[in-house]
């Protein structure tokens, strides 16, 4: 590879990566601040790229709109759509125990990958979206215009680091992890557990759609195999285990960390022969499951652990 | 007359033959929630390696599926110990919570296994045309979907006499009602642990082939059914496997029969909606009655 | 005689601060020895220290002249020990006859039937309900239906926490008075106590602990005459 093509498929790299360090800011309101399981990440994650694809592309008769708005809307309304489809998983679930959302959460994944292969009027099925904007996409072309969109997820990153950070130094955010740590004592207290965790749930939902929308402006093009449920769902929760949970910059650590390797190993496998490219891909999946089991058993406060003083699971 | 035949031989029959398969998943799912105390996601995967494991065999001796259901059989169990063992026993002393990230790790682990092993393709048990059983000349049963209702049957009964009558099977109960109570009546915990393993991981082999042997097979055959088994396992009441034989067989009858044009020419719901039908029952359940029909635990 | 139960300088307690320190305490064979004190003195603990639910840090604990610190519950059951929590005593989907069989598990009794005979005949209250689901009865019944699980397999050494907790005074009388047919049967009762003065008379032995230590030991009788005892832990005179 020569040095430009190298500079950006670093460049490229980078981009994906900001966009899984939201992830994980996202799955770390859910997570590491509030206790949430939530398996269903892919879906809320569809719904913020399909969202901010329909809004900001232009008029087509193969799915519903284009309404041809800003990219600032559509990464709104993407926000706003997911935050409204977690808070109507959350509503079901947050009084039950963790397993119970951890479920359901695998549901509405599937029931909203369900509506967008099937819904062709919205979605335009499996052929999914196309000519989808990239952000300053009228002033840089080509190879620039990855450089802006890398400006745009890092800047996106940065802001959300800078809400999520926010968050969970407020007394909101204390009452949160009082109410992980110890659910009985923070309702003792007279906190009204349940409408926390609905917070919660319904703000980390819609940051994941904030990055399905990115994601969406970086690939210009949606199908419904771009949302694959199970790898989307399953690095982010790799990256936060690795990263260390409760921790906002150990979020986007172990998602940078865990991103570059996946991309490294992918280098590499690149470069065997045809026929062991795909099992090469299937011997990553099943080293990245390995890699949960190690960091769960062995490294469960991750690279950069929570600081205050943690009480469950320790 | 004409119309209840067809409803019965081309929605009910083939309802019951799904909900056979996901009682048969949902049995084990309701018991390791019950005694392990967490919702296990890699069940349906362990389904997959089941039915794999059949594959495998035939590859070796051409004969019907069913007979060679032990290797099936074997292989997920030999599976659901070993990740127990080095998987999800460490975790045991923390929050359920861990063990279920951990099970989604493994669901992850198995699916690629497979996929190296047998790569992605679908693949079939055996090809050609099999002819129906056909019953007073009006109802049409498959060989197999007949085999299925049946065996499905005769497991319940005597999973039974299993959970009612043995030593094993009253330990089990014990545990799944009071751990810590179990534990001072000096029952050994993790000898129920090994039995309900081996019980959830061959029954769940059984549904795999079953569901292989309908279709055909391929390694996300287990993922997929995941939900519906879930929502079974609810429905029935957790810790209650004779509750998820029943949610599992009405989860079936329910998606196959929401298919049917109850009103006017068009199927009530799409057959492409079926998975929404396990999913709303599921939801139905969380908001009105958690506890299952059958007065299951909460968690 | 040596004593059938010897508890010598122990502490324990649930990983930080220990509950109970430098418990010292002899059960004789065939006696009712009762622990009092007031709540939080560790009386639950010492008796969940002794059946290794919780962590011994220092001390030693013999039964039947032999070590059995380190030892684990279930291995504690087969020895002849056997003992019923507080609350959650029962198996509730469980059925009474599943509840009495579930306790021979751990110990089989040469002759179950036998052994079932034996332990129901001390319960009739509880045959014309055998087939009901344990946690179907009253809180009295579900004590009896524990107290039977544990005698299933003919332990020597009974602990009992707080057999009357939330029970009726009639249950109360009728508990007590089945405690004295179970001692009349062979076997060593060590219990926890809060309705302490009923307690101490039908005891041979009464512990006081307070703040995790020994207060005061003696025969019941004589604790119940002990003008401190009585003050402190009887609630006055009476």
């Amino acid at each position: 590879m020569d040095p430009t093509g190298l500079f950006f498929y670093l460049v490229s790299v980078l981009i994906a990566g900001g966009i899984y360090a939201i992830l994980c800011l996202a799955l770390n309101v859910q997570w590491g601040m509030g206790g949430l399981f939530n398996a269903g990440i892919a879906g809320f994650f569809a719904v913020g790229a399909y969202t901010s694809a329909i809004v900001t592309t232009a008029e087509s008769s193969r799915h519903l709109g284009g309404f041809g708005m800003p990219i600032v809307v559509g990464v709104l309304a993407a926000a706003l759509l997911a935050g409204i489809a977690g808070a109507a998983v959350a509503r079901i679930c947050v009084r039950l125990k963790s397993d119970y959302l951890a479920m359901a959460s695998v549901g509405i994944a599937e029931i909203l990958r369900l509506i967008i292969v099937n819904e062709a009027w919205l979605t335009n099925g499996s052929l999914g979206i196309s000519g989808i904007p990239r952000p300053f996409g009228e002033t840089f072309t080509g190879r620039q215009s990855d450089l802006a969109l890398l400006g745009v997820v890092w800047l996106t990153v940065l802001i959300v680091y800078i809400i999520c950070q926010r968050l969970y130094v407020s007394p909101w955010g204390r009452t949160l992890r009082a109410i992980r740590d110890n659910e009985a004592s923070a309702q003792a207290v007279g906190k009204n557990v349940e409408s926390f965790r609905l917070q919660t749930f319904v703000i980390g939902c819609a940051i994941m759609g904030v990055a399905g929308a990115l994601s969406a402006h970086f690939y210009k093009s949606l199908s419904p195999s771009a949302t694959e449920p199970l790898l989307v769902t399953f690095l982010v929760w790799v990256m936060l285990m690795a990263g260390g949970s409760g921790n906002n910059r150990g979020a986007i650590l172990g998602a940078l960390t865990i991103w570059f390797i996946w991309s490294a190993t992918e280098i590499f496998t690149n470069r065997l022969p045809p026929e062991w490219i795909s099992r090469s891909s299937y011997i990553r999946m099943l080293l990245v499951g390995l890699l949960l089991q190690f960091v769960l058993q062995r490294y469960r406060s991750g690279l950069l652990p929570e600081k205050s003083p943690r009480l469950h699971g320790e | 007359m004409n119309e209840l035949v067809t409803f019965i031989n081309l929605y009910l029959i083939p309802g019951l033959v799904i909900g056979s398969i996901y009682a048969l998943g949902a049995v084990g799912i309701s018991m390791i929630f019950g005694i392990l105390r967490f919702a296990h996601f890699a069940h349906g995967d362990l389904m997959t390696i089941g039915g794999y494991g059949v594959l495998a065999a035939i590859a070796l001796i051409p004969v019907n599926p069913l007979f060679l259901l032990p290797f099936g059989i074997a292989l997920s169990i030999v599976c659901a110990l070993a990740v127990d063992r080095f998987f999800y026993r460490p975790l045991r002393d923390l929050p359920t919570i861990y063990t279920v990230i951990s099970s989604f790790g493994v669901a992850l682990i198995f699916r690629a296994a497979v996929q190296l092993v047998w790569s992605s393709g679908n693949q079939v048990f055996q090809s050609g045309v099999r002819k129906p059983l056909v019953l007073f000349d009006t109802f049409r049963i498959s060989a197999l979907h007949a085999q299925a209702i049946v065996l499905t049957v005769v497991i319940a009964i005597a999973l039974h006499l299993f959970l009612t009558r043995s030593k094993t099977g009253r330990s089990m109960r014990a545990v799944s009602d009071d751990p810590e109570l179990a534990a001072i009546a000096g029952l050994d915990t993790e000898k129920v642990i090994r039995w309900t393993w081996i019980i959830g991981a061959a029954l769940a082999a059984t549904a795999g082939v079953f569901a292989g042997a309908d279709t055909s097979m391929h390694p996300n055959l287990g993922w997929n059914l995941l939900l519906p088994m879930f929502a079974a396992a609810i429905l029935g009441g957790i810790g209650k496997p004779m509750g998820a034989i029943a949610g599992g067989l009405i989860i079936g009858v329910a998606e196959e029969t929401m298919t049917y044009p109850w009103f006017g020419a068009e199927p009530l719901i799409s057959p492409s909606y079926k998975s929404a039908v396990a999913f709303s029952i599921m939801v139905v359940l969380l908001i009105f009655r958690p506890q299952g029909l059958f007065k299951g635990r909460l968690l | 005689m040596s004593a059938l139960l010897s508890v010598t300088s122990l502490t324990a307690g649930y990983g930080g601060a220990p509950i109970i320190s430098g418990i010292h305490l002899d059960v004789a064979e065939n006696e009712i020895a009762v622990i009092i004190g007031p709540n939080g003195a560790g009386k639950s603990t010492l008796l969940k220290t002794i059946f290794a639910l919780t962590k011994i840090a220092s001390g030693a604990i013999a039964f039947a002249g032999r070590d059995i610190k380190g030892l684990k519950t279930a291995a504690l059951v087969p020895l002849g020990i056997s003992a019923v929590p507080q609350s959650r005593n029962v198996f509730p989907t469980l059925s009474v006859e599943e509840n009495f069989d579930i306790g021979t598990y751990a110990a089989p009794p040469p002759d179950r039937a036998a052994a079932f005979e034996r332990v129901i005949a001390l319960f009739p209250d509880l045959r014309p309900k055998l087939r009901q689901p344990a946690g179907e009865l009253s809180g009295g019944q579900r004590q009896m239906v524990a107290m039977g699980r544990a005698l299933m397999s003919a332990p020597k050494l009974l602990l009992l926490d707080e057999p009357t907790a939330g029970l009726s005074p009639a249950y109360l009388e009728k508990i007590f008075d089945l405690l004295l047919d179970i001692r009349k049967a062979g076997v060593t009762i060590l219990m926890v106590e809060q309705n302490a003065k009923q307690a101490l008379r039908i005891a041979d032995t009464g512990h006081v602990l307070v703040n995790g230590e020994n207060f005061v030991s003696g025969p019941g009788r004589e604790l119940l005459a002990d003008e401190t005892v009585r003050r402190s832990f009887l609630g006055g005179a009476g």
